[in-house]
């Protein structure tokens, strides 16, 4: 999987969880002050994440992920380890 | 009550018979049953595949789709139908928010939810199986959060749960509080969406629930011979009430003014009623004294009747309680049409009530084909009255042998 296979499937989980528009859904995009997310939300997103890429983020990682950025690349990492 | 006077000034029904106020006035009017096969699941294994569900509800007309999953069915009808109330009252935004309150309560909750959410923990284990928003979309009192929330109501919110007379307590409790000064708006009534295999095969397996299933439309049928049990139904109705001096100073249409209330409790059986429906008579009294009016002065009860043995029992307490004069009014189940909504009924019905002292049309028993000779009072049969009545009482009663009888009148 490519970082633009991974990137481009990270955004359509994000555009599908929080309902946000294509055009709102940038890399640079804070999940909880741009796109909306609540605690709850983070935490639906984040088991999204993992049954998509078959991956475990523990919960102390999770406060690491605050754009969709970040998410892409923890992803990128974990897939290669 | 002594207290301030307390004003419906507006409505907001779900029900099989329709989604929004105008359809389900008019079905009532026109004696229609919402009665049909069981869409929501493969019913096929149920000795009852028949039921009341709510037909053409598209939640994202109230709620934001991301939001739609974190509820379970019946709070999102409790948020539709609680917009359409606030509307139907033209209420606008509150101009003293902590004198709004919400009680909305469900008899039974967000079983639909529970159960997937069951199914997909043993499929998938705890981490992946269960939504982080399995609590919220499930808890009985997430109906009046979730509406708090959108109309930024800060008074008294929370769910009173008293089985089939859920919607009933928590309009008489509503009544009261604006009464005696504890608020001045409230939206108040009952939700419930429970057409799922728990639900409906833990009801047949009490034997309490028809089993007409090839003649869905006739299967509610409060009075007759031939009833064999409630239909299950589902939907939400809730009122707005306010003090009296409130919504006469906005030049509110008021549909009707509530003057009484009571619950009692038979403190007999955990499902049948107490012999001659004692605990059903005091309530009725009770609501009458609470009204400071005589039995005479009622001309329409809106019975619980939920075409099973329980109605001749409601039948012999309003004898016992009206004497001659039961001779004199008119009583109908209206759950011949919408069928039993469970902790949403006593809202929806108190809610009919208003609608009818408002209109002058007293909406029919229909499918009384063949009368119970143990039921033998004036039952509305088979098409609505236009008759103008004063005072209309509203009976419900719920496992756990609790009453809840509200009393309305007529403006003007």
């Amino acid at each position: 999987m490519t970082t633009s296979d991974i990137e481009k499937q990270v955004i359509e989980i994000v555009r599908e969880q929080l309902d946000v528009k294509p055009e709102d859904c940038t890399l640079d995009k804070i999940f909880t002050d741009d796109l909306g997310a609540d605690s709850l939300a983070i935490v639906e997103l984040v088991l999204a994440f993992e049954e998509h890429f078959e991956i475990k983020i523990p919960d102390e990682e999770v406060e690491n992920i605050k754009t969709v950025g970040d998410a892409v690349n923890y992803i990128r990492a974990r897939r290669k380890a | 009550m002594t207290g301030r006077r307390v004003a419906v000034t507006g409505v907001g029904l779900i029900s099989p018979l329709g989604v929004g106020n105008d359809d389900n006035w008019r079905s009532l009017c026109a004696g229609k049953s919402g009665i049909g096969p069981i869409t929501r699941f493969d019913a096929s294994a149920m000795t009852t595949r028949i039921a009341g569900e709510v037909r053409d509800f598209d939640a994202t007309r109230w709620v934001p789709k991301k939001e739609v999953r974190q509820m379970d069915l019946f709070i999102q009808y409790a948020v539709a139908a609680a917009a359409m109330a606030v509307e139907d009252a033209k209420l606008g935004p509150p101009d003293d928010p902590e004198r709004f309150g919400v009680y909305v309560g469900a008899g039974l909750g967000g079983l639909p939810v529970l159960e997937a959410t069951h199914d997909s923990l043993r499929e998938k284990g705890p981490r992946h199986g269960i939504s982080p928003y399995f609590v919220p979309a499930i808890i009985v009192n997430l109906a009046p959060g979730q509406i708090s929330i959108r109309h930024n109501y800060r008074g008294p919110n929370m769910s009173h749960v008293s089985a089939c007379s859920t919607g009933a307590h928590s309009i008489g409790e509503a009544f009261h509080l604006i009464a005696r000064g504890g608020a001045d708006v409230m939206i108040a009534g009952g939700t419930e969406a429970t057409v799922s295999p728990l639900c409906i095969g833990g009801f047949a397996s009490m034997r309490a629930l028809s089993t007409r299933n090839d003649e869905p439309t006739k299967a509610s049928r409060p009075f007759t011979k031939s009833r064999d049990g409630f239909v299950l139904s589902e939907g939400c109705g809730l009122v707005v009430l306010e003090a009296w001096e409130r919504a006469k100073a906005r030049g509110a249409r008021i549909y009707a003014e509530i003057v009484g209330y009571a619950a009692t409790s038979d403190a007999h059986h955990i499902t049948a009623p107490s012999p001659d429906g004692e605990g059903a008579q005091r309530c009725m009294r009770l609501a009458l004294r609470d009204a400071g009016l005589p039995p005479e002065s009622v001309g329409y009860i809106n019975a619980h009747g939920t075409s099973t043995s329980a109605d001749a029992t409601e039948t012999s307490a309003i004898k016992a309680v009206f004497g001659a004069h039961a001779r004199k009014l008119a009583v109908s189940s209206t759950k011949s049409m919408h069928g039993h909504l469970l902790g949403a009924t006593g809202g929806l019905e108190a809610a009919i009530c208003a609608l009818a002292l408002h209109h002058e049309v007293l909406p029919p028993t229909i499918n009384l084909d063949d009368p119970d000779p143990e039921c033998d009072l004036d039952y509305v049969p088979h098409e609505a009255r236009k008759v103008a009545v004063d005072v209309v009482l509203s009976n419900s009663f719920g496992f756990g042998g609790t009453n809840a009888c509200l009393a309305l009148k007529r403006v003007g």
